[in-house]
């Protein structure tokens, strides 16, 4: 019934930077609600994304498999799909998707050698970053990652949402230890003041 | 009594006065058992239910041990002699005499007149060795007489010496004249070195902290109690895992310099150069990495919360809910939005910072509530969020001199002050102690 497929939406796993995941991953598992029918959708290739169409939102688990050089275990996610803005700013618009995406960092403790020299040098791997979940991408996405690719750092990261937030992040951290530090120093001064008072009956 | 009693009654039968039950036989068959046994009264037999115990608790011979038939006892009013006695007043009181032969001997208690050995000083010696700023001959003398007439029951000295002195002053003036007096009477230093006066000189401040910590142990709250047991085994525990820390940073180190994302510019994850922690130790962080390097991959996101877990541990779940508070009340994320490897790594450091904060604010509170069980006065104290400490300084001090009885009866009801449990942010309620 088409009335009731309100939302069209895609989740994906995406390099943090659009780079290729492929080179590390091997398939992404999506677990959808199981009113869907095959809940459970493999994809073997990057890039790594599904797409659908539904009213409801759900959470989605997420199993990315890794080469065999890579990895011999599995990594588990989940995404809660999220179909409507937090705030209503009247009717959606079919262009402007509603995206959620959450960063992370995937860690290979102890890389193979053979993967390092294999993946050391793929712009990917360099990052290892990956937001996942997204509605529909914004039609101006692609051409918006083509700018930012421009501007590589040593970490670059794409998503300029996410790239900005990093900043602000670390700002606000080491201001606030700088505080807390300020702080600590204060009390100690004080805990020096109340052991020199001399002890007196 | 009551026993025998009771069964008597419910069995309708009247209540025998003797103490043989075996007399009505035939009413009470089954009684038979119930024999008096020698040795005890009825009464105290009966307390045990009436049946003899399973195990002979008691050999019955000795309970009553009459005196063997062929001696006889009297009791006579005699004079006694006891060596503790060193005067000529004669004595008198009942003694057990056997087959007409008072016994020989000394007094039984006079092994317990037991006596200090108080050294006595001439005057030369007195001008030579013992003059002190302080004290004058007079006093001295007075000190030591009274020591030798109270075997040195320093409380009872206090009390009697007629000018006020308190008792660390009157044991400090005894030992140290005494000492001296060793040492000037001995004939060489090395007979000197086992006298425990010389061995164990007296320390004046020592004994009024050891009496202030005797009396502060005496005077603790069950709730402080259990703070300083819970503080005590905190402390092994963090001694502990350093210990194993120790052992464990060993071993990790050569194998850490495999750990890192792909990505090329990041560095080991070990904190193996980190600065010291301040409440995490290295066993904490070495165990966290090893089991995260047990899963082969895992998400940064899972690392730091393992780090946080680990970091955690040691402290108490109402401190990690401070903690997270304070990290809101700052307006940090409690899980970073974009956490990279920086980002990670900072947040961590922060929640150190801000555990050893808590910790010291702890502190404070502590040395507070323990400064003021000793003042006088009273201030208002009121545990704050991490920013701000208020308190107004301690209006005044004991003197120096203080009256001998005092000490004594310091230990009144009201001296203690409460001690706020951190994690009530409320003034603490000051009772100003009484003198």
């Amino acid at each position: 019934m088409c009335r009731y497929l309100t939302h069209n939406w895609t989740v994906y796993v995406r390099g943090a930077t659009n780079e290729d995941l492929g080179v590390v991953v091997k398939k992404v598992i999506f677990k959808l609600h199981p009113s869907f029918k095959t809940p459970t959708r493999v994809v073997d290739s990057p890039p790594f994304t599904l797409s659908e169409c539904g009213w409801g939102e759900f959470k989605i688990d997420i199993t990315i498999f890794f080469h065999a050089d890579a990895c011999d275990r599995k990594l588990q996610l989940s995404h809660l799909l999220k179909l409507n803005p937090d705030i209503y700013t009247g009717p959606q618009s079919p262009n402007v998707p509603v995206v959620t995406e959450s960063y992370n960092e995937i860690l290979f403790p102890d890389p193979l050698h053979s993967f390092l020299s294999r993946v050391y040098n793929h712009p990917a791997v360099h990052v290892s970053k990956l937001p996942l979940g997204f509605n529909l991408p914004p039609p101006g996405v692609a051409d918006y990652n083509k700018i930012k690719k421009g501007h590589t750092k040593d970490h670059p990261l794409s998503p300029w949402f996410l790239k900005f937030s990093d900043a602000d992040e670390l700002f606000k951290l080491t201001a606030t230890r700088h505080k807390v530090q300020a702080d600590i120093a204060e009390l100690k001064r004080q805990l020096l003041m109340v052991d020199a008072k001399p002890e007196q009956f | 009594m009551g026993g025998t009693d009771a069964k008597d009654i419910l069995h309708g039968l009247p209540k025998t006065p003797s103490l043989s039950l075996n007399q009505e036989k035939k009413s009470r068959p089954h009684k038979e058992s119930h024999r008096k046994p020698d040795g005890i009264s009825r009464e105290v037999y009966a307390l045990t239910g009436g049946v003899a115990p399973l195990m002979p608790s008691i050999d019955v011979n000795h309970l009553k041990r009459r005196p063997p038939p062929d001696e006889k006892v009297a009791w006579q009013w005699l004079p006694v002699k006891s060596s503790a006695r060193k005067d000529d007043l004669q004595l008198y009181h009942w003694v057990r005499v056997v087959n007409d032969v008072p016994p020989t001997g000394d007094y039984s208690f006079a092994k317990y007149n037991k006596s200090v050995d108080v050294l006595k000083y001439t005057d030369d010696e007195y001008e030579n060795h013992l003059t002190d700023p302080v004290w004058t001959k007079e006093e001295t003398d007075q000190l030591f007489e009274l020591c030798e007439r109270f075997d040195l029951r320093f409380t009872v000295i206090a009390d009697r010496f007629p000018l006020s002195r308190t008792i660390e002053e009157l044991k400090d003036r005894y030992y140290s004249v005494t000492r001296a007096l060793l040492r000037a009477r001995a004939q060489s230093p090395a007979e000197l070195a086992n006298h425990p006066l010389i061995k164990e000189p007296y320390d004046m401040s020592r004994d009024r902290e050891r009496k202030r910590a005797l009396s502060m142990v005496l005077s603790q709250s069950r709730h402080q109690e259990k703070k300083d047991a819970e503080i005590l085994a905190e402390a092994k525990r963090i001694t502990e895992m350093r210990l194993a820390a120790r052992r464990a940073a060993e071993p990790d180190v050569p194998a850490n310099e495999n750990i890192g994302s792909v990505s090329p510019s990041s560095n080991s994850q070990l904190p193996a150069t980190a600065v010291a922690p301040s409440t995490l130790t290295m066993a904490d962080y070495a165990s966290t990495l090893a089991s995260l390097r047990m899963l082969h991959v895992y998400l940064r996101t899972y690392g730091l919360e393992q780090m946080v877990q680990a970091a955690s541990s040691a402290v108490g779940l109402r401190t990690i809910k401070r903690v997270e508070q304070t990290l809101q009340d700052l307006g940090v994320n409690l899980k970073p939005k974009v956490p990279t490897k920086t980002v990670c790594d900072e947040h961590l450091e922060l929640r150190k910072e801000i555990l050893t904060l808590l910790n010291l604010q702890k502190q404070l509170q502590y040395k507070e509530s323990e400064g003021s069980s000793h003042r006088e006065g009273t201030y208002a104290a009121m545990p704050d969020t991490p920013k701000d400490r208020v308190f107004a300084s301690e209006p005044f001090s004991f003197g120096a001199e203080r009256p001998i009885k005092k000490e004594q009866k310091r230990k009144g009801p009201g001296r203690q002050a409460d001690t706020p449990s951190p994690a009530h942010k409320r003034p603490r309620k000051m009772k100003a102690s009484d003198l």
